[in-house]
């Protein structure tokens, strides 16, 4: 099993050790939770109106099937998503080889990018992209935004691809260099396919975060799930139901792409 | 055996070759000229330079003043000339540095493939044909982790064979085997010594050096200190530092 944490050896199971008795924790630990908030709300008066929410999701009108404002903001989160996955690997492979390059220009301007990148919030970078370098290049918002995101995870992705590079050992590339291979094929035959198994399981938190630092798009007014939840928000004042909605939705995003990564990830074990 | 045909033609010819690790001096002033069909052995006590030499013959490692031209290639700062020299170089580490991602036939592809241009159908017959010379056929489909350390060596041998390489270097290529295992791995490289492939070996093997080398080579803090032909290296030698690490390695 190598991947659990050897455990303490526990020799009589007592009551308390079982199972179902720390599910039932977390079952009461839940409840008290929900309680909690929903007895607060009551007592400041909150008007629930769960009943209105589905109409956000999708609606019949006269037959027809239209998306609510939630499943086309949702869309857009997804598309914001999938754009940056791409380019924040490809900023994050270019970056670590970069600084593994024997090119002094090369590494000092990947030094560079991520130093200005790790150092300054991303809020902030989103602004000088939307307000700078959006009108001088004539980028739309949404792909203002998209860019935005993916330097920023990209800076984390090209820690995670430089260490899975350099977990590779040095013979490995002598043998490569040795049988002609050059400095591509090397990587790409050679390197990655032993180092990639390493960085799935940290690369997938760096997905995760940039699922829900998407959300940071709606400060340029992307029509993404967050923006669409605000705009909700500002015509129908339920704030607890529609917060606590997109919440769930995120949650299930990042728990489905969790869940396929593990999937990917055995997948990859058992081929080699 | 020694004496089947070495042409007149120098395939590598070093000369005054220095290199330093920082302040270190690793090679001083190294001459060396190998002729066409012709097997070197090199031997010294550890830390001599023996691998930095050897893998300058291939830019592993780069030397920093003198001369190395591999058969008509002068290696320098054109990466052509670098890529030239490792096409028609093979080399066997100590460590074997199989790929462990790929199939023991894979890792005899990849080069023929990537490099050469074969399509994958020639490239595996290819590779049977290498794999059947080094006796281990039967192994093509399973991972070299799934081998013992002789077989894998000499299916890294293999790999370089495929390549169909001009000249061979070896690096203590049995120092990390077991010893029942060390007789298949030399045992293959005397079959490949009867083809007239032109070989360097860095070993302490001396039953096998006296069966193979034309020429015998001592290495001693950086320097070549004995250079003679095999009957003379081991029945006179003149160095004293020859004599000592001799008497120390045949009296084991
Ligand atoms: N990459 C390196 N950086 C610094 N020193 C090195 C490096 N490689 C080898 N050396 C040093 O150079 C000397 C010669 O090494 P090497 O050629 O491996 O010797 P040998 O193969 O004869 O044992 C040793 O003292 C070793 O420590
Ligand atoms: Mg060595």
């Amino acid at each position: 099993m190598p991947n659990s944490v050897p455990k303490l050896i526990v020799r009589k199971t007592r009551w308390w050790n079982s199972k179902w008795f720390d599910v039932l924790q977390l079952f009461v630990f839940m409840v008290g939770l929900v309680w909690v908030t929903f007895n607060g709300a009551n007592q400041m008066g909150y008007n629930w109106q769960w009943y209105r929410i589905p109409q956000y999701f999708y609606e019949i009108i006269d037959g027809d099937f239209y998306f609510g404002p939630l499943i086309e903001g949702l869309f857009v989160t997804m598309e914001i998503t999938a754009y940056s996955i791409f380019i924040t690997l490809m900023v994050g492979l270019t970056t670590a080889m970069l600084r593994m390059s024997n090119s002094l220009s090369g590494r000092l301007l990947a030094w560079l990018y991520l130093e200005i990148v790790r150092n300054t919030p991303l809020l902030v970078q989103m602004f000088v992209f939307y307000f700078v370098l959006g009108p001088i290049v004539n980028l739309d918002r949404f792909w203002v935004g998209v860019l935005c995101i993916s330097l920023f995870e990209g800076s984390f992705a090209s820690e995670i691809i430089r260490a899975g590079i350099l977990s590779v050992v040095k013979g490995q590339w002598e043998a490569s260099y040795s049988v002609g291979l050059a400095q591509t094929d090397t990587y790409r035959y050679v390197v990655l396919p032993q180092a990639v198994p390493l960085m799935l399981p940290p690369l997938t938190g760096v997905i995760i975060n940039l699922i829900k630092h998407s959300a940071i798009v709606s400060v340029i007014a992307v029509f993404d799930l967050t923006t669409q939840a605000l705009d909700l928000i500002a015509e129908t004042f339920m704030s607890f139901e529609i917060w606590l909605t997109v919440a769930g939705i995120y949650l299930v995003m990042t728990i489905t792409l969790s869940v396929l990564v593990s999937f990917l990830e055995r997948w990859v074990r058992q081929r080699s | 055996m020694p004496d089947n045909a070495i042409s007149t033609e120098t395939i590598i010819q070093i000369e005054r070759v220095s290199k330093w690790f920082g302040d270190f001096q690793v090679l001083q002033d190294i001459d060396l000229t190998v002729r066409h069909g012709e097997r070197v052995v090199v031997c010294g006590p550890s830390g001599s330079g023996k691998s930095t030499l050897i893998r300058c013959i291939n830019r592993l490692e780069e030397h920093q003043s003198g001369r190395i031209v591999v058969d008509g290639n002068e290696l320098d700062y054109n990466t052509k000339h670098i890529h030239k020299v490792r096409c028609e170089v093979g080399m066997v580490f100590q460590q074997f540095n199989l790929f462990p991602h790929l199939t023991v036939l894979e890792n005899c592809t990849l080069g023929p493939m990537r490099v050469r241009g074969l399509t994958k159908k020639e490239a595996k017959s290819q590779a049977m044909e290498y794999l059947e010379r080094v006796r281990i056929p039967e192994q093509a489909h399973k991972h070299p982790s799934a081998l013992s350390g002789g077989q894998q060596q000499r299916v890294a041998i293999a790999r370089s064979l495929c390549m169909e390489p001009r000249i061979m270097l070896f690096d203590e290529p049995t120092s990390a085997l077991d010893p029942e295992m060390i007789k298949e791995v030399l045992d293959v490289m005397i079959d490949l010594a009867e083809t007239g492939m032109t070989m360097i070996c860095v070993t302490h093997e001396m039953g096998f050096a006296r069966t193979v080398a034309h020429q015998m080579v001592f290495m001693d803090e950086g320097r070549i200190v004995e250079n003679a032909a095999p009957e003379q290296f081991f029945s006179n030698p003149k160095n004293e530092r020859t004599k000592l690490f001799l008497s120390q390695i045949l009296s084991h």
